[in-house]
């Protein structure tokens, strides 16, 4: 035994090699082919007269169709985004009032009691429980009932009809057509789609893959555009109509941010990630009825609560550097008023503010906490003295109190508009950074997918702002 | 008196041992077997695997779902077992992530069984990687999943013939609403015990030049390597020049 035996069989192979010819690869695969079929033919039977209606087939036809597998889409896309407007509501209250009008007052209560140093107080209870609570109330009910949604769809095998409607755009834009299943895991968490890229074989269309999946906007950003677009674009039509305007626009944001994933797919395929678009073969599997019980819990389990945890996990210290900024003084103005005075200039050139650049700095570990953020450091530099004051995240009782507070901010459409752009144009959230970054073990390509998508959303609100004070 | 609820008259037959199994979810621990499980994309392998681990792997219903491998255990008849998901693949002939992901488990993770989870109603698909797997692993078990499915679309499958030809068990199971199971898991434990021999079938119908080079070569590994069982598929890739293989072979990993 040894190294000259190995080189020596390694040499015989390369010689071989030459002797039977480069057809040696497709030779095998007919040979492995040919035994599967010999194989089939002795053992399996298909009984031919009772050849069952092709139910899939007549529904793969419609879905899949020219004329109506686009519109098909959107619908049921409006439809589960509709049914997570309406249905989240009710919870979401019911909860707000239960962790923050509730258990709040007797947190507060009960560290008066024990004469808990105001401090101490103010860190734990204003700072890292509100922002806990916050993201529960808000985040838990409309992720309740989109995971769910998205997963009977899924398991019903809606899922690769879908990549094979987009198969084309994404073929056009010099990508992978497998991008639309990473794409629509993107839609639930972006994380989630970056690692789901493995099902992409080529390096090169892997990365293009990673680096757009930011634009599906996620989880911790639908409940942003939704609360958004209720408040402000939702005021602009009569109130029957409000709730559609605001699911349009919604939805526009959702369109957009493909149409950016699709932009800059081929911006990339055109220059640094040249390269033929690979072929792949998607199978389209049998619808399955999903079991829905079972479906249902295991959404709840396995993402509702896993995605619930992650937010959970980065509100608490978020909250708790909110509470700091807004509390700690250098001479006579706290850190965050500082900070959100020196970033007014830029803000506003961008049809936005100081402090919605300062709320997305806190908000990297997770785009939840963004809107509490926001809340939080407008009610401390407009001095409105609403819920429990300056340097505490809170929740408003009522959407309206929201859009008071936003507008006495100096909010107008043009910011509402902006904030939601934004919200879909920028740094993906700290995690997905780092998930990016295990995957492509690359510190360069893990910067331009974290940088890109901001210096894009400068772009866009930049030239949205400067077009809106032109005509108006 | 103690008395047992009996469900089914499957619950009469020896084959069948529920008291024997313990799910025990993710806990591997000090196992005596793994168990790797691979196939086609979207044939229902998380869900045999949840069946089997009593784990709640999430299952969808489109091809390619399991990106990175899931690890789970079982208890049998005393016995541990752990139980490895691999990414579902077309072949293991190409070098994308997850297929080299489900063939270096195979090859260099030795797994005691590799069960190979294939669609009832694409049997002639499937059996492209039944065959590539049995040229690396003579320890399988064919699971044919998705029989109710098959059963509804008309498709009769002798199992007992098709076992015979590929020189593996094979159990019908429909995972989903848990049939099959018992039986997968007492075949699982057959092989593994070395109860079950198999002699899997190694690929014919292979250019008669092509076959001689194999040979030649495969002869030499095994002077090399004695008591090696796939020197047919190293051959294999090294005249396809995979280099892996080649740095494999030269490490000593495949030995």
């Amino acid at each position: 035994m040894g190294k000259k035996n190995i080189d020596n069989i390694i040499e015989l192979s390369n010689e071989l090699r030459w002797q039977i010819g480069d057809d040696f690869h497709d030779n095998l695969t007919e040979s492995i082919y040919a035994d599967a079929a010999h194989i089939v033919t002795d053992c399996v039977q298909v009984e031919k007269g009772k050849k069952r209606f092709r139910l899939d087939a007549k529904i793969d036809k419609i879905v899949t169709s020219k004329t109506l597998g686009f519109p098909i889409m959107f619908l049921l896309l409006g439809l589960v985004l509709w049914l997570t407007i309406i249905g989240a509501n009710y919870p979401s209250s019911l909860l707000a009032n239960l962790l923050l009008d509730t258990i709040h007052p007797a947190l507060k209560n009960l560290s008066a009691t024990i004469h808990m140093p105001w401090w101490l107080d103010g860190f734990l209870i204003d700072g890292v429980y509100l922002s806990v609570a916050w993201v529960i109330a808000v985040m838990l009910p409309p992720m309740a009932i989109f995971f769910p949604m998205f997963t009977l769809l899924e398991d019903f095998g809606y899922l690769p009809r879908v990549a094979f409607n987009l198969d084309n755009l994404f073929k056009k834009s010099g990508a992978h057509g497998k991008q639309a299943l990473t794409m629509s895991m993107g839609f639930g968490c972006n994380a989630a789609g970056v690692v789901a890229t493995r099902i992409i074989d080529s390096p090169r269309e892997r990365l293009i893959a990673i680096i757009t999946n930011n634009f599906s906007l996620c989880n911790g950003r639908w409940p942003t555009q939704i609360l958004i677009a209720t408040i402000f674009i939702g005021a602009v039509v009569p109130s029957s109509f409000s709730s559609l305007a605001a699911l349009f626009s919604v939805i526009g944001i959702a369109v957009l941010g493909m149409g950016f994933m699709f932009l800059v797919s081929w911006a990339l395929s055109k220059t640094v990630l040249k390269g033929e678009v690979s072929t792949f073969n998607l199978e389209l599997p049998p619808y399955r009825p999903p079991r829905f019980w079972k479906t249902l819990y295991t959404s709840l389990i396995d993402r509702t609560l896993i995605v619930l945890w992650r937010a959970i996990v980065f509100a608490a210290p978020a909250g708790a550097v909110i509470w700091l900024i807004s509390n700690i003084y250098i001479g006579d103005v706290s850190i965050a008023a500082w900070l959100i005075h020196s970033f007014d200039g830029f803000g506003f050139l961008l049809g936005l503010n100081g402090v919605i650049l300062l709320a997305y700095i806190v908000a990297i570990p997770a785009n939840e906490i963004v809107i509490p953020t926001i809340l939080m450091l407008t009610v401390m530099v407009t001095g409105i003295s609403a819920g429990s004051g300056a340097g505490v995240m809170f929740e408003l009782d009522s959407i309206n109190d929201t859009g008071d507070i936003l507008r006495a901010g100096g909010w107008t459409l043009l910011t509402a508009i902006n904030l939601m752009l934004f919200s879909l144009l920028h740094n993906p959230c700290s995690t997905t950074i780092y998930t990016i970054y295990k995957e492509t073990k690359s510190a360069k390509w893990t910067a331009i997918a974290s940088i890109m998508p901001v210096i894009l959303g400068f772009i866009v609100t930049f030239l949205v702002a400067q077009f809106w004070r032109l005509l108006s | 008196m103690e008395t047992k609820v009996i469900h089914s008259a499957c619950e009469t037959c020896p084959q069948f041992n529920a008291e024997g199994l313990k799910k025990m979810g993710v806990n591997t621990d000090n196992f005596d077997f793994v168990v790797a499980l691979a196939g086609n994309p979207n044939t229902g392998k998380s869900t045999v695997f949840n069946a089997l681990t009593g784990l709640r792997q999430h299952t969808g219903n489109w091809p390619g779902k399991t990106v990175t491998r899931a690890e789970g255990g079982f208890e049998y008849n005393k016995q541990k077992y752990k139980l490895i998901d691999l990414p579902g693949t077309y072949s293991l002939l190409s070098m994308s992530t997850d297929e080299q992901v489900a063939r270096d488990f195979i090859l260099f993770g030795k797994p005691d069984v590799t069960v190979i989870v294939t669609d009832a109603n694409r049997l002639e698909r499937n059996l492209n990687l039944v065959l590539q797997i049995l040229e690396i692993t003579d320890k399988a078990v064919l699971c044919l999943n998705l029989i109710d499915e098959a059963k509804r679309n008309n498709i009769v499958i002798d199992t007992r013939t098709l076992a015979r030809d590929l020189g593996i068990p094979v159990v019908a199971t429909s995972a989903r609403y848990k049939e099959g199971i018992p039986e997968l898991i007492q075949t699982i434990h057959e092989v593994a015990n070395g109860t079950i021999v198999c002699k899997p079938h190694r690929i014919k119908n292979v250019p008669s030049n092509i076959e001689k080079a194999v040979k030649t070569l495969s002869t030499e590994i095994e002077k090399e390597f004695s008591g090696i069982t796939n020197s047919r598929w190293i051959a294999f890739r090294l005249l396809e020049g995979d280099t892996q293989i080649i740095e494999a072979l030269k490490t000593g990993e495949l030995a």
